[in-house]
């Protein structure tokens, strides 16, 4: 396991100074950076102590319920004609989404470091529920930063943290979406550092926060690759997951990445068209710039101020993209493409009438590619994708979309 | 920095250190409300005595600021300030100051320019310098080369969570002063004093020779008295920054002359 861990970690990074190739890196205000290299540290040290890991595997065993199936979706599959559809379904967990591995990994690590409160932004409100039940699980103190009109569209999510015993705290600045809550979050940790872990909710932020996320992650592309292996003998030809910051696609695709057999599809949020402010498609709008602690690919006007985005996938509508993908980007080792609002929302509708499963806007983003690729596979073919959360709290959008 | 060229903030410390004098930095955000009105802000804390001027360039996403600064940058977005057009404006401003003036800025902005356009053009213009908030010692090093190249100073700020290591190092790439960072926290006015300052002044001045600037919740006169009792100058922002918020749209830049020379009496040792 470790040796793997070594040899798949030297094709992509980080290298000692958090970078990716060029990108990820560190910037961040002065009195943030004693307490990022103490975290460092400590996940260093604690990655390599039998003991954390264990604990954290007993919990994402008992209490999160890994592994999650991978289902084949057969009817899917016949009536798309193609390709042989599997779906991972982290929807299953606990709390409703993937974010739970990294909530958990990230608890912990604030337990061993003996801070008593936890501090996180939340988009679409699954890692803010993953957050605040991690905080409960540990009896940690809990602040979740939200954007306002990410709290009137994920509503659902915000009784589940109040209940749970966290605070929410809305945010009315800037754009009043995830990259302002991530702002508000930042703000909170530089005032409260003696006590308070960021846990950052994806593989976002300095250093080192995208390898620490990845590595929690890991284990959704492990059990996909033991699973196929096991049910089909063969490796998948294609993994396709979505990409807001890109935690749950970086977590399906990183142990996969030495087999140049796999290909790799990341889809971002196209939104409503093409447009700078009416998508969230870093890869085709945006350009490498500096977003909370990490160089990378960023939507932004010539002047460098941080443009506005659009995803009716809350979880989506952030300006920057994980450095891991953008580096993945710039080898071509992962493709990245966008899907708009409005095809999501049908996948979306197709998933739960063909399968019986509704599935979250965001990983609907994902499944709607895999509509238009599976047709054009053969059927020998496999394709896994990640269905990285669950669509009850979605319930909202899809009746005002006029999908129910 | 080639020691044969003494820069306008060397020279101002040592101007004030003649006097026993100790220093007063001022922020202000361009374009709040509108880059007219910078012009002759920028002139008004200059008469009122501002040792050094912080020209902030505001950001879409000021996450060092509190809610003051915050408000400001975004009534400067609104106006349509950018970095740009700042420096194109900044030689007909620079004519009237005799403050140095360094740039306060986030990081991106600048990357967009270009690190060498940006470092040209401000030195043609005649900015002193540059404090990028976002842009720490490890990352900086092609800023700091570029920056030197074209005479510019370049100040990076330390705080009471950094190690002694950070400290030296970003005492190390720092010219002009030192900005230390008074309390854990963003930008804003606080009623009451930090009590790390001292320890964090005394642990710098063991490190460096720089002058000892210290921000970041000091707001009134009796805060930059108390301040100036050990460092060697105190910087105040957000307390200026709201004083243009309640009175520049009916006092004009002299209201905040008015303000400021308070501040700037403290610093003289005259009673306030």
């Amino acid at each position: 396991m470790e040796a793997q861990s070594i040899k798949s970690e030297s094709l992509t990074g980080p290298d000692a100074r958090g970078r990716f190739g060029e990108f990820g890196g560190r910037f961040a205000p002065e009195t943030l950076m004693a307490p990022i290299e103490e975290l460092e540290a400590a996940y260093c040290n604690a990655r390599k102590d039998p003991a954390f890991q264990s604990e954290l595997a007993r919990l994402l065993k008992d209490f999160a319920g890994r592994p999650t199936p991978l289902f084949p979706a057969e009817r899917l599959t016949a009536r798309l004609g193609g390709a042989r559809i599997y779906l991972k379904r982290e929807d299953l967990l606990h709390t409703g989404a993937h974010k739970i591995n990294n909530c958990l990994g990230q608890g912990l690590l604030a337990k061993r470091m003996g801070k008593t409160r936890l501090v996180a932004e939340t988009g679409a409100g699954q890692h803010g529920v993953a957050t605040a039940t991690v905080a409960a699980l540990l009896g940690l103190k809990c602040v979740v930063y939200m954007g306002e009109e990410d709290m009137a569209r994920q509503a659902p999510n915000v009784f589940r943290m109040r209940l749970l015993g966290t605070q929410v705290v809305s945010v009315s600045s800037g754009t009043r979406t995830l990259k302002d809550a991530i702002n508000e979050g930042m703000r909170d940790w530089v005032t409260n550092v003696h006590n308070t872990h960021y846990l950052m909710g994806s593989v976002l932020g300095p250093h080192p926060y995208p390898l620490m996320v990845r590595e929690f992650h890991r284990v959704i592309g492990q059990e996909a690759r033991r699973q196929i292996l096991e049910s089909t003998g063969k490796l998948p030809d294609l993994l396709c997951a979505c990409v807001g910051g890109g935690s749950n696609a970086i977590g399906l695709f990183y142990d996969f990445i030495p087999d140049a057999g796999v290909k790799m599809l990341g889809v971002e949020a196209g939104g409503r068209g093409p447009k700078l402010g009416d998508h969230a498609a870093r890869f085709s709008g945006g350009r490498p710039g500096v977003l909370h602690g990490s160089y990378t690919y960023v939507l932004q006007t010539d002047d460098g101020l941080i443009s506005n985005t659009h995803s009716v996938s809350a979880g989506l509508d952030y300006p920057a993209v994980g450095p891991e993908h953008a580096e993945l980007h710039r080898r071509g080792r992962v493709e990245y493409t966008h899907v708009s609002d409005l095809e999501a929302l049908e996948a979306a509708r197709l998933l739960a009438r063909v399968e019986g499963i509704i599935p979250a806007l965001e990983s609907a983003h994902a499944l709607a590619e895999v509509l238009k690729r599976a047709p054009g596979m053969s059927r020998e073919k496999i394709i896994v994708v990640n269905l990285s959360g669950r669509g009850d709290k979605d319930l909202g959008i899809f009746q005002s979309a006029g999908i129910l | 920095m080639p020691p044969t060229i003494i820069t306008r903030i060397e020279t101002r410390f040592r101007e004030l250190d003649e006097k026993r004098q100790k220093g007063l930095v001022v922020y202000l955000t361009a374009g709040d409300p509108n880059l007219d009105a910078t012009e002759g802000l920028l002139q008004a804390l200059d008469r009122a005595g501002a040792d050094v001027i912080e020209l902030g360039v505001p950001f879409s996403d000021p996450l060092a600021d509190g809610p003051v600064i915050q408000r400001a940058s975004e009534r400067a977005l609104r106006s349509g300030t950018t970095l740009r057009k700042i420096l194109e404006r900044f030689p007909a401003w620079r004519k009237t100051l005799h403050a140095p003036i360094i740039l306060f800025s986030y990081f991106n902005p600048v990357l967009q320019l270009g690190l060498e356009r940006f470092a040209a053009d401000a030195a043609q213009v005649g900015i002193d310098g540059a404090l990028v908030v976002d842009l720490t010692p490890e990352e900086a090093e092609d800023y700091v080369r570029t920056m030197r190249a074209h005479h510019l100073e370049t100040v990076f700020l330390a705080s009471p969570t950094s190690t002694d290591a950070r400290l030296k190092r970003a005492a190390q790439l720092s010219s002009g002063f030192l900005y230390l960072i008074s309390r854990t926290g963003v930008t804003g006015e606080r009623s009451e004093m930090a009590a790390g300052i001292r320890p964090l002044v005394e642990r710098a001045r063991r490190l460096t020779s720089l002058p000892l600037a210290v921000g970041f919740g000091i707001s009134t006169p009796e805060q930059v008295r108390e301040v100036q009792a050990h460092a060697d100058a105190a910087v105040v922002g957000s307390a200026v920054v709201h004083a243009i918020e309640e009175h520049y749209s009916t006092g004009g830049p002299a209201a905040i002359e008015q303000f400021v020379r308070g501040l700037k009496a403290a610093a003289e040792g005259k009673s306030v």
